[in-house]
């Protein structure tokens, strides 16, 4: 079992990043289970959403506190304290960063991988809304789902323009970063029991 | 097929499928997603329903008694306060014996304020007289969303369906959808026996005296204990539609020989379950899943802790000044056998604490440590309390 934890801010889509890949796990005969941890919701205010992809059903719903993944909306909330806490031993940051992923690395003290998302985002949507691209990123660094599943998922959601959009956002997002980078972490974790 | 669904669309969805006529809710906090979901079915033209939106709990509560007792299926939904803001009215439903299903999105109630997942709003009403059913997971609660309407019409009792707030209501996983004609297949369309009509007047929920009043209760907790056969055999015929079993009135999972068993409510079993097979304990340990909290399955319940040495109840509410609610009535049935087990009862998981794997070897604790009496908040952090509150 692959547990992620998205951290984000309310408006940058961390509920929805986690539900479309959960969703993604189901277009591949897997399992997937996504729940947000809400606040007191509000535009800006730091939230987690967290994420189990498996092989069976997942039974468990406490929240994820040792991911091997971490994806992070806002570099920003790199400076919070517990965002990083839990990570499992050689698990694995991916950051919405204007950075390039080196001096983010140096600046945090581990090893990450930055993504422009929200600069992507602006420019194909339009909006600062970053979460498809880290998707994208994300599925590309882990080849653990595939990116048609990723627009197949995206094709549930959305419709129109946005869709479209999105779709082309995605593209573009998996491009940014090395594929199969992390591989080998979901083999790992595969070894480990459900 | 499963399909990836937040809880709160998946029973939104099967309410649809049981074709209400009336549905009426208070569209904001705290409720769910469930009628917001309802809201769009009705206004695509997905779903013919008569809509209302309200200006309260206690009018959505109100809206649902007229329309069932005009003949309508009616559903409502609601959570916490809202859950006390009708209380009033669902004692009201029940007392005239009025099939409705409404959901029950369990959340912590104020003081302090909480919106947040544990059981105390229904727990709260649990004399209301309504028939309470809590789910595991949220295929349960589709599922035991469809089996309710088929109870309610058949015992003519009012049904609570509790899952709990957030931890289901927002989790997305997969969930099978029945279709439709499973569920016409089920649930045929209803005729209230008691449908108010100008050319068969009777009335409902008139005064009576103290010389009837006692009869009406009787009749009531009669029905209501009554109403457990329905409960098994509506989750055996939707056995037979859908290939699920959502568990009757309670279930128990694990090897036969252990001694020792936990007993709980709603979506910490899947978690229990999980730590069953990640922590595996010293021992055998069965699992309890209790579903149906209203009517309590006392026989039921005795049957499957005869030979137990131990129950352990973990619950997500409590009665300040008492204990555990579910605790003591686990402890009241399992006296009246020949050798009870001990029954030890814990709360955890208050108004949205998380309850981790690790939950598992503290509460089976309890077997190699001194008792510390009969009750124990499991997940308290003392330190935070002043010294004279610890």
């Amino acid at each position: 079992m692959i547990e992620i934890r998205i951290h984000g801010r309310g408006g940058q889509g961390n509920v929805v990043a986690a539900y479309l890949l959960a969703m993604a796990a189901f277009e591949e005969q897997r399992y997937g289970q996504a729940f947000p941890n809400f606040g007191a919701e509000r535009r800006g205010a730091p939230v987690t959403a967290f994420v189990r992809i498996a092989d069976r059903p997942i039974q468990r719903r406490n929240q994820v506190r040792h991911p091997t993944f971490l994806i992070i909306q806002d570099q920003a909330l790199l400076q919070v304290p517990g965002v990083t806490d839990g990570l499992k031993p050689g698990g694995k940051i991916l950051v919405n960063s204007s950075l390039e992923s080196a001096e983010l690395s140096k600046q945090l003290g581990q090893q990450a991988i930055a993504l422009q998302a929200t600069a992507l985002a602006k420019k194909i949507l339009g909006r600062p809304v970053p979460n498809t691209a880290l998707l994208a990123a994300f599925f590309t660094l882990t080849e653990m789902l595939s990116q048609d599943s990723l627009a197949a998922v995206l094709q549930k959601r959305f419709k129109g323009d946005i869709l479209e959009k999105n779709l082309q956002l995605i593209q573009e997002g998996a491009q940014q970063v090395p594929a199969g980078l992390w591989k080998e972490k979901e083999e790992e974790s595969n070894a480990a029991s459900a | 097929m499963l399909q990836a669904l937040e809880g709160s669309q998946a029973v939104a969805q099967a309410v649809a499928l049981c074709r209400p006529q009336v549905i009426a809710a208070y569209p904001i906090t705290p409720q769910t997603h469930i009628v917001e979901n309802i809201s769009k079915l009705v206004a695509d033209g997905k779903l013919r329903c008569e809509f209302i939106s309200v200006e309260s709990e206690f009018s959505a509560a109100s809206v649902v008694l007229g329309a069932a007792l005009a003949g309508s299926r009616a559903y409502t939904a609601s959570a916490s306060q809202g859950i006390l803001l009708m209380a009033e009215v669902l004692f009201n439903i029940a007392g005239m014996r009025v099939p409705i299903v409404m959901t029950c999105a369990n959340r912590a109630v104020s003081s302090p304020l909480s919106i947040w997942n544990d059981q105390q709003d229904s727990m709260a009403v649990r004399d209301a007289g309504w028939i309470q059913l809590y789910c595991a997971d949220n295929q349960e609660a589709v599922d035991t969303t469809i089996q309710a309407y088929r109870i309610a019409e058949r015992t003519e009792l009012p049904v609570m369906v509790c899952m709990d707030g957030f931890t289901l209501t927002h989790t997305l996983e997969g969930i099978d959808i029945p279709n439709q004609k499973q569920v016409d297949a089920y649930l045929p369309p209803y005729q209230f026996s008691r449908t108010l009509d100008p050319r068969n007047p009777i009335s409902l929920g008139t005064l009576v005296g103290p010389d009837f009043y006692t009869e009406a209760r009787h009749s009531h907790h009669q029905a209501i204990l009554n109403a457990q056969a329905e409960i098994v055999s509506a989750d055996q015929d939707w056995l037979a539609i859908s290939g699920r079993k959502t568990g009757g009135l309670l279930s128990v999972e694990g090897p036969e020989q252990a001694k020792t068993a936990i007993l709980a409510i709603g979506s910490v079993l899947g978690t229990l379950r999980a730590a069953l097979r990640e922590l595996p304990p010293g021992e055998p340990v069965k699992l309890i899943k209790l579903r149906s909290f209203r009517p309590f399955p006392t026989e039921t319940l005795k049957a499957a802790c005869k030979d137990l040495d131990n129950v352990i109840v973990l619950e997500r509410a409590l009665s300040p000044g008492s204990g555990g609610i579910i605790g003591l009535e686990v402890l009241a049935a399992l006296s009246e056998l020949p050798t009870p087990p001990r029954v030890h009862n814990f709360a955890a998981g208050l108004g949205g604490r998380d309850i981790p794997l690790e939950i598992l070897p503290k509460l089976l604790s309890v077997l190699t440590e001194p008792n510390e009496g009969r009750f124990k908040i499991i997940d308290v952090d003392l330190e935070k309390l002043p010294v004279e509150d610890r």
